[in-house]
């Protein structure tokens, strides 16, 4: 299932490739694409585990971008 | 950002007071710059020690605090201030022009209507547009959105479509004329029926395009990153490698000279500029686009598109009006008027889009009552009595089934031959208009480089031949059916180079499964066609061809911006680093490289939205 997000707080352009390779190296996320322009996150995972796959994408956001926050729409 | 502004400032004053006083107490001097440094680098002071907890070493806030700080601990106090200084106005000034280019973008899809003025028991009432149902009267005032889609059932106004089409020419509209929303009501007042609810509006459809545009990356882009996730850490290491190697093997090397050429590399490792650049230019590039009402669904598809290598078009509805008209009329004993009218009558039941042209064209009120006897022969004409007479409307087939001695015409189009009594009384020659800008678009595409142009038609081979003869295109596949364009569609991929791309450009009607094949699928007249809007990877609002022109213009345009950028930031970045490593540049060099080469990409970046130099 593809989701999109809105993504808040990303101070640069690089630092939104890394977060996008940070983010794709989770198991259950089958791709990841952060576009910094438009501060949007699409990502491809199964929506069964969807609970599960926010925590961690939630743990890893934390951990690589802290004042990043972000938004399902 | 006005906080940092502020503090930039305030640093930026202390940098300069010590730097022309210079006082004499070493002291004082010091001391201003320190104060200087961390009113404008605490911030980065404090990533950066949360950043070494996290072990993001090659984090930039942690190799400017790195570089900084060495500077400090070899005694090159302006230099450490000076760094920091320039690397936050290099910071502002990013996130200014990005916050810039985001608002411009965001205001030129500053379509979104935000209430609606309905008819409800004889009043006027405000509500959203999404509480508006097929079937009620809104009433929509000078100056206001155009809420929904709909006909005007009462008043004249007009119109301004520029958010949707890019059209800076204001367009008339009157009772009965459909009407988008999203358009500006100009100077009437108008009444509208809704036609259509919110969610299925021409409004709704772009921004829900817009805004869900894929985010699939260009190859430029995925380079550039790629790029910078091995330059920063070859960089940094370089840099430890100088700090510690030569003092220890080069007798009589001083460790601070070479610490001092370290940090100008820790200086010039962050990739920052280079990677903003590109997404920054592409996004310019997509928002100039939409500036001339051409909707990019991601740059990857704007990039692809400055390598177009074949157009093939859809004929009908693309190239040509895909309106049919009666051309000529050619009456045989008969008046032109008397030709035309029997016509008229005869086809008067029918719905076909030739009927409609030969009705349009005698223009007259129809009595009925004339038509005392009818029957449609399918796939040949009609036979009818019309007051009086028996008249036979057909084609070829029906003329030589019935017998008829006629003159067969050879002209290119569709022809009617009309009989009166069983005497042939002449032909009328119905054909498809082409597109005032449809020869120019040819033209014009042969002009920037395109190798081949290639039309594809279901219509009759001598129409398509015929078309395709007058625009100046390559070749032309006429008799198609839908599932052929996809088979000749494949085969003209396989005769492109591998770096080309093709294009193919259709009005979206039926060829859905080409839009999705071709490199580039590019849909005409976008307003209104709601699949096409889905299947294309480009959607043009206008039903003008030669807007690809302009599009082929601007991605080439950013393109090459693109490629500045990338070439000049890396060659400048590089030749720094060479000369910082046998000493030859300053910190401030390094400084240059950084900020002053992000600025400069970041302001040549900008220039993709500009779109006034694009005829």
């Amino acid at each position: 299932m593809n989701v999109k997000f809105k993504i808040k707080g990303l101070d640069c352009a690089n630092c939104a490739a890394e977060l996008e390779r940070a983010i794709q190296k989770i198991e259950a996320i089958n791709s990841a694409n952060i576009n910094f322009m438009t501060e949007k996150m699409e990502l491809e995972y199964d929506e069964n585990n969807e609970e599960e796959i926010l925590k961690k994408l939630k743990k890893t956001i934390k951990r690589e971008e802290p004042d990043v926050s972000i938004e399902k729409i | 950002m006005k906080k940092k502004t502020i503090k930039i400032m305030v640093a930026l004053i202390l940098y300069l007071f010590a730097m022309l006083i210079n006082f004499e107490n070493e002291l004082i001097n010091k001391g201003i710059f320190i104060v200087s440094y961390i009113i404008v680098g605490f911030e980065i002071l404090k990533k950066a020690i949360r950043n070494i907890f996290r072990g993001k070493v090659f984090d930039e806030n942690f190799l400017m605090a790195v570089a900084t700080l060495g500077a400090f601990g070899i005694g090159e106090f302006p230099e450490a201030v000076a760094v920091m200084l320039f690397y936050q106005i290099g910071e502002l000034f990013q996130s200014y022009a990005v916050d810039k280019s985001r608002k411009s973008i965001a205001s030129l899809m500053d379509i979104r209507p935000d209430f609606a003025n309905v008819y409800r028991n004889d009043k006027i009432e405000k509500v959203s547009p999404d509480d508006v149902k097929i079937g009620e009267t809104i009433i929509v005032k000078p100056g206001e959105k155009i809420p929904l889609d709909g006909i005007i059932v009462e008043g004249k106004t007009t119109l301004d479509t520029k958010a949707l089409t890019g059209e800076a020419m204001p367009k008339g509209a009157s009772e009965g004329d459909e009407v988008l929303s999203g358009c500006i009501n100009i100077n009437g007042v108008i009444k509208i029926e809704v036609k259509k609810e919110y969610g299925e509006s021409t409004v709704s459809k772009i921004l829900d395009l817009v805004e869900n545009a894929s985010s699939k990356k260009s190859k430029s882009e995925n380079f550039i990153t790629k790029f910078a996730k091995y330059y920063t850490p070859i960089v940094v290491i370089i840099a430890l490698i100088l700090a510690v190697i030569p003092p220890l093997v080069i007798s009589g090397a001083e460790f601070s000279d070479w610490l001092y050429r370290a940090l100008s590399f820790l200086v010039v490792s962050c990739p920052c500029a280079l990677v903003i650049s590109i997404p920054l230019s592409f996004f310019g590039g997509i928002g100039g686009a939409s500036k001339m009402g051409v909707l990019v669904k991601g740059s990857n598809y704007l990039e692809a598109l400055s390598n177009t290598e074949i157009a093939v078009f859809d004929k009908t509805g693309t190239l040509t009006e895909g309106v049919f008209e009666v051309q000529k009329v050619n009456p045989v004993g008969v008046s032109r008027y008397e030709l035309l009218k029997v016509a008229a009558y005869a086809e008067n039941y029918s719905n076909h889009p030739i009927s409609k042209s030969i009705k349009q064209a005698y223009n007259e009120e129809i009595d009925e009552k004339q038509i005392i006897n009818y029957e449609e022969l399918s796939g040949r004409g009609i036979v009818a009595k019309i007051g009086e007479q028996n008249v036979l409307v057909g084609n070829e087939k029906l003329m030589q089934e019935k017998q008829i001695n006629f003159e067969k015409c050879n002209e290119i189009g569709t022809i009617i031959y009309v009989t009166i009594e069983e005497k042939y009384a002449g032909y009328i020659l119905i054909s498809d208009k082409i597109k005032e800008d449809a020869k120019l678009t040819i033209e014009s595409l042969k002009k920037n480089n395109i190798k081949q142009t290639v039309m594809l038609t279901g219509d009759k081979k001598e129409v398509g031949e015929s078309v395709a003869k007058e625009l100046g295109i390559d070749k032309v596949y006429a008799e198609l059916l839908p599932a052929d364009k996809v088979q000749r569609v494949e085969e003209l991929l396989k005769t492109k180079s591998q770096k080309g791309k093709l294009a193919f450009i259709g009005d979206g009607i039926n060829d859905a499964p080409v839009l999705t094949l071709a490199d580039i699928g590019i849909a005409m007249g976008g307003l209104g066609a709601d699949s096409a809007i889905e299947a294309a990877d480009i959607v043009i609002m206008t039903d003008e061809p030669s807007k690809i022109i302009k599009s082929i213009k601007l991605s080439k345009k950013t393109m090459r911006i693109v490629k500045q950028n990338i070439v000049f930031a890396i060659s400048v970045k590089i030749l720094v680093l060479i000369l910082a490593a046998f000493g030859l540049s300053t910190m401030w060099q390094a400084v240059f490289a950084d900020v002053g080469v992000s600025i400069i990409a970041i302001l040549n970046a900008l220039r993709a939205l500009r779109i006034k130099n694009i005829k």
